[in-house]
């Protein structure tokens, strides 16, 4: 039972919960609940490893009450990485009018909010905001856990 | 047969289900939480899950019939009646002689089928695949189910859950027998495979091509997911509920018990649910998920389990007056 | 009061004016006056069912009917049982045909040998001696041969009617010698019934042990039992829709009827053996059936199969009920015969229903090929509601038409394990292991033929121009979907039936209780009971509770929308996307590939300049009959070896012939003298 005993050895991973938001953003359904799904508009994929660290043991994104989902129809929000790529365009639009309403589209990472590093690219449409309605924005290239969780918390009230 | 008693427990059974579910399978994953070094949301979480789900607005795919609108409710409704049936609280609920032990498994297998349906309701792969895949686990998980059924109908002499609960309630020595232990880990293969827990299918996966459960319900939203979350939570409970009561049957209710037997019913279902929840829950986190082409084996095994189980209870029950 | 002998002659009179009066009117008609006088034979097959069973049928004798012998006709509650499932099968199919040959799919010959074939079917369970049986079986297999060569243009249909000709002769070659051994011991070798009831009793144990053999076999194959099933799931799918009803959910029971006339009434009760005879035939049939149900492709043939396997789960019960019997557990026994006679009834029902649903589905779609149909619930949904029922009886599930009838087969699996010595103990649960795998892989089959066959989108042409079937051709759905139902939910209205033919049958209520089919079905002496009605209703209410659950919120919600799907981020769907049958019964064929062995064809052609560019790939699978493959093949060889070999002989020579004679005489003359 290797595997017990480094359980046991262990123990709790996750960090403290920083303090509690001040003011919750999200539509009111959203309060205490909040499954994302993730899309990659474009992305280098620096944003997509800090978005696998929030639901990592340290940070655990999870006990906020977000949790991440397969298929856009049972989603609430949509995590935006990258910019969007001609490519990516019309997957991007389909993504979110698949997503129940009410819904919140965050754009996470440089890249998303203002095309960040690839700005002027050929292949490159523009920013989130500027192919679909954006409600939250995470800063950052790439934004720290702490960052995203923080945005999450917003939304879920947490 | 319609008894004041019979009658409460088996509201007492549906409405503890139909709440106690959502916080099983919080619990089961905030065991999994803690095992793993997370913090975890806490067993509440499903709760706001569906509470935020019935507030968020239905989607209609293009071109699915009134199969995809219905699967979730005959869902929902074959695990409320399911929940009514299989002795949790009491051994006397009026609906005990409705439906057996192999009745409640067809009834089952109709939600699951239902599903399955809806998934192909859809058209697309993945919801072809996922049906395909939870009717095949389906089809090989019945005999183990009913062979385990007459090892634990034949000391009984009947296949009626009441009875078989008051028979082993009422004669501690039947759980200790070979027969007992056999079916018990037969069933207990079974139960994993059709609540779709690992190692047969991962509830926590994001990679469709690995789904079985997930697969078929991927177009569903809203107040309708909420109810395939809700009814995929209730057949966890009432399938551990079974088991546990099936083999340990200490507290339940009689047939004609007052409302302090209900309470202590209630609580004693309660604390062995959550105690092998959290046996499950723990155990999964050992576990990987087993080829789709691997389950057959396990369950092959499980019906050896269960035919050994039913041969050796005739041996030790020997032949019926 | 009157005679069996004057109910066959109008049953005759019936069919053959119809059959007369087929020829007779314009073309235009003709499919009117076939179904009707299908269904004016079913109706009279269903008043003599019910004087039959009320015991208001004298036993009669007619001298003139067939040279030497006589004909000899008799009908007690168990003949009634089966001219009522006929008669009524015979109905809903006659009024389908009305509307179904309307598409022009029946020439003129086909539809007056119809009313025929249905006269043949309710005359046989009428017939009192072995003359008047086979005489009457003969023109049953060969009305319902023609019946199958209606479409006699197509290839795959003589192929199938040469098979099922070839196997019904020599059927009924197996009944002739089997009941000639059994005649041949009956004193002045009368050969009526009663006669042979009281000559059982003489037969030595050998020539008995080879009566049951050679009438199991010649019954067994009519039945479509395991090997002996080959011609059904090729004879069945390739006739017209209302005859593959008529093959599928009639004749079949026939062969049962056989087995339970001559091998239980007339000769049995017999040892153990011969139960667990019954038993293995039945269980090897049953499961090897469903699982060629479970990766069939063709509708018509996934239906055949599944008759196939409902003979084989009837031929358990009967197998467990003479076991229990032989055992000394007369209450049990009783419970394992109901359990036959009513998963027989309900299979009728459901098979019925399905096959006119598939019949229509072919007729409007030109498609058989689950692969290529889909998308039919839109345009034909009342087809797809029907068949839906049907299914649901199909795959044995509550609220299902099947459901009770293998509820009972288990129950009383179970309490045979309590019954009877170390070999039961052994059996039984593997019998139960296998009752419990044909429903589930019945269930697998049943949820692909439906949601493959009737939902998602269609797959090929035919399939999108599909469109609802003729008014006619409805109601007779809706009458064998109302059977289905009330048969589900009330197995109750089988009691007045059933409460007369199981005390005629050794291993029925004879001896003992047997198990009482009120709203709560119960069994005698064991505590063990269900109620479908009240299952249904309780499943409806929690249906309704879970309804109401899904409003909380409502309020608040935003207005429900359609969408396109989302298919993974896909974008448009395709047929080419969807799930197949062929897709969806994958893991099925994997898991069982060493009893199916399919044929694999994979072929992946790449461009010259380079092995990871591909031009092309191409995929196919084939799963053949095993049993056909590995049995009938050899066997054919060998025949057709020897065929050539005694080509040889044949010269044309005069002289040869001549010295051959010579020969044959010396031969002859040595041998006698
Ligand atoms: S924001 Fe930075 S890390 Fe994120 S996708 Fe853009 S470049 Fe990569």
């Amino acid at each position: 039972m290797g595997l017990f005993s480094l359980i046991r050895r262990v123990g709790r991973v996750a960090e403290p919960a920083p303090p509690h938001p001040a003011a919750s953003a999200g539509p009111a359904a959203l309060r205490g609940s909040l499954q994302l799904r993730h899309v990659d508009a474009g992305s280098c994929n620096g944003c997509e490893i800090e978005i696998g660290g929030c639901f990592s043991p340290v940070y655990d994104a999870e006990r906020y009450g977000t949790r991440l989902v397969a298929s856009p129809r049972h989603a609430d929000g949509l995590l935006v990485t990258g910019v969007v790529t001609r490519n990516m365009e019309r997957a991007l639009r389909d993504t979110v009018a698949a997503t129940p309403e009410p819904r919140v589209v965050i754009a996470v990472g440089d890249c998303a909010r203002n095309q960040g590093e690839f700005a002027g690219g050929y292949g490159v449409v523009g920013a989130v905001g500027d192919v679909v309605d954006v409600d939250a924005e995470v800063a950052g290239c790439p934004p720290t856990p702490t960052e995203i969780i923080a945005v999450l918390r917003q939304v879920t009230g947490r | 047969m319609l008894s004041v008693s019979g009658v409460a427990g088996m509201v007492t059974q549906v409405v503890g289900v139909a709440a106690g579910a959502p916080l099983l399978v919080g619990w089961m994953r905030q065991v999994r939480a803690r095992l793993e070094g997370r913090a975890g949301p806490g067993p509440a979480q499903p709760w706001r899950d569906l509470r935020k789900q019935l507030h968020k607005q239905n989607i209609t795919p293009d071109g699915t019939t009134v199969v995809f609108a219905a699967a979730p409710v005959v869902l929902a409704g074959t695990s409320l009646v399911i929940a009514a049936i299989v002795p949790g609280v009491t051994t006397g609920s009026p609906l005990d002689r409705v439906g057996d032990l192999f009745a409640v498994v067809g009834v089952l297998l109709l939600g699951t089928v239902a599903l399955a349906l809806a998934g192909l309701d859809t058209g697309t792969a993945f919801g072809g695949m996922g049906a395909s895949r939870v009717v095949t686990i389906a089809a090989l998980v019945e005999p183990t189910i009913l062979v385990a059924g007459v090892a634990l109908s034949v000391p009984a002499h009947s296949s009626n859950l009441g009875r078989i609960v008051a028979t082993t309630a009422a004669d501690p020595g039947l759980v200790a027998s070979p027969a007992a232990a056999l079916a018990f880990a037969a069933l207990a293969v079974v139960v994993v495979a059709e609540t779709g827990r690992l190692p047969v299918d991962n509830p926590a996966t994001h990679l469709e091509l690995t789904m079985v459960h997930e697969a078929m319900i991927l177009e569903y939203t809203g107040p309708r997911l909420a109810l395939i979350e809700w009814a995929a939570a209730m057949r966890l409970t009432v399938l551990l509920t079974l088991l546990v009561n099936l083999f340990v049957p200490w507290g339940v209710a009689g047939a004609g018990a007052g409302p302090a037997g209900l309470l202590v019913g209630l609580g004693a279902v309660a604390f062995k649910v959550a105690a092998l929840g959290t046996a499950l829950a723990a155990a999964e986190v050992f576990l990987a998920k087993l080829r789709l082409f691997r389950v057959p084996e396990l369950l092959a095994g499980s019906f050896l389990l269960g035919l050994l189980a039913a041969t050796t209870s005739y041996f030790l029950t020997g032949p019926a007056g | 009061m009157s005679t069996a002998a004057c109910f066959a002659g109008v049953l005759g009179g019936v069919s053959l004016s119809g059959a007369a009066a087929v020829a007779a009117v314009p073309t235009r008609v003709s499919a009117a006056a076939s179904g009707l006088a299908t269904a004016a034979v079913g109706v009279t097959g269903l008043v003599g069912g019910a004087l039959a069973v009320a015991g208001d049928l004298r036993p009669a004798w007619v001298g003139w009917l067939v040279p030497l012998s006589g004909a000899s006709f008799a009908a007690d509650a168990t003949s009634g049982l089966f001219l009522l499932v006929i008669g009524a099968v015979s109905v809903v199919a006659g009024l389908y045909t009305v509307g179904y040959a309307a598409h022009g799919h029946l020439g003129r010959a086909p539809l007056a040998v119809l009313p025929v074939f249905a006269g043949a079917m309710l005359v046989v369970p009428l017939a009192a001696a072995v003359t008047t049986l086979l005489l009457f079986w003969e023109i049953m297999a060969l009305t319902s041969l023609l019946l199958v060569l209606a479409e006699w243009r197509r290839e795959q249909v003589r192929a199938a009617a040469l098979s099922y000709a070839a196997m019904t002769q020599l059927g009924f070659v197996a009944i002739l010698l089997g009941l000639v051994v059994f005649a041949a011991a009956a004193p002045g070798h009368a050969e009526t019934f009663p006669a042979l009831r009281d000559a059982a009793v003489h037969l030595g144990p050998g020539p008995r042990a080879a009566v049951f053999l050679l009438t199991l076999a010649g019954f067994g194959s009519k039945a479509g039992l395991v090997p002996l099933h080959v011609w059904l799931p090729k004879a069945h799918p390739e006739a017209p829709g209302p005859v593959s009803a008529l093959m599928s959910a009639a004749m079949v029971n026939l062969g049962i009827y056989g087995i339970v006339r001559v091998d239980f009434v007339l000769l049995g009760p017999g040892p153990r053996w011969w139960g667990l005879v019954l038993l293995a035939v039945g269980a090897l049939t049953a499961v090897y059936s469903v699982l060629q149900a479970a990766v069939a492709t063709d509708l018509k043939r996934l239906l055949a199969y599944s008759t196939s396997e409902n003979m084989g789960l009837i031929c358990v019960a009967l197998g467990t009920a003479a076991v229990l019997a032989a055992a000394g557990r007369p209450a049990v026994a009783a419970v394992a015969t109901t359990a036959a006679l009513v998963h027989l009834v309900g299979h009728a029902a459901f098979k019925t229903l399905g096959f006119l649903a598939a019949g229509g589905v072919a007729a409007v779609t030109g498609q058989r090929d689950l692969d290529a149909l889909g998308g039919l619930a839109r345009p034909m949904p009342v087809t797809t509601v029907a068949f839906g029922i049907a299914a649901l009886g199909a795959a044995g599930l509550p609220l299902g038409c099947g459901f009770v009838g293998e509820w009972l087969l288990v129950q009383a699996l179970t309490h045979a394990v309590a019954a009877g010595g170390t070999l039961l103990a052994l059996v039984v649960p593997l019998a139960v292991g296998v009752v419990a795998l044909t429903t589930g892989l019945g269930v697998a089959a049943m949820v692909k033929a439906f949601g493959v066959g009737f939902l998602a989108r269609p797959r090929s042409e035919g399939a999108q121009r599909a469109g609802e079937v003729p008014a006619t051709m409805i109601a007779a759905m809706a009458l064998g979907a109302i059977s289905c139902g009330v048969l589900a939910v009330a197995p109750a209205v089988l009691v007045p039936v059933l409460s007369r033919v199981l005390p005629e049958l050794p291993t029925g209520t004879a001896h003992g209780p047997g198990p009482a089919l009120g709203t709560l079905v119960r069994l005698p002496g064991v505590g063990g009971s269900v109620s479908p009605a009240l299952l249904a209703v309780a499943v409806g209410a929690g249906v309704l509770l879970a309804l109401a659950a899904a409003r909380w919120g409502s309020r608040r919600r935003p207005a429900a929308r359609t969408a396109a799907l989302w298919t993974c981020g896909g974008g448009g769907l395709t047929s080419r996307m969807e799930y197949t049958a062929t897709s969806f019964a994958d893991p099925l064929r994997r898991v069982f590939d060493a009893v199916l062995r399919p044929d694999v064809e994979h072929v992946v052609i790449a461009y010259a300049q380079s092995p990871y560019l591909l031009e092309k790939v191409s995929y196919r699978s084939w799963v053949h009959d095993t049993v056909e493959v590995v049995l009938y093949r050899p066997v054919l060889r060998a025949v057709a070896a020897a065929a050539r070999g005694a080509r040889r002989a044949h010269t044309g020579s005069i002289h040869a012939y001549l010295a051959y004679g010579a020969a044959g005489l010396l031969v002859a003359l040595v041998v006698v003298l």
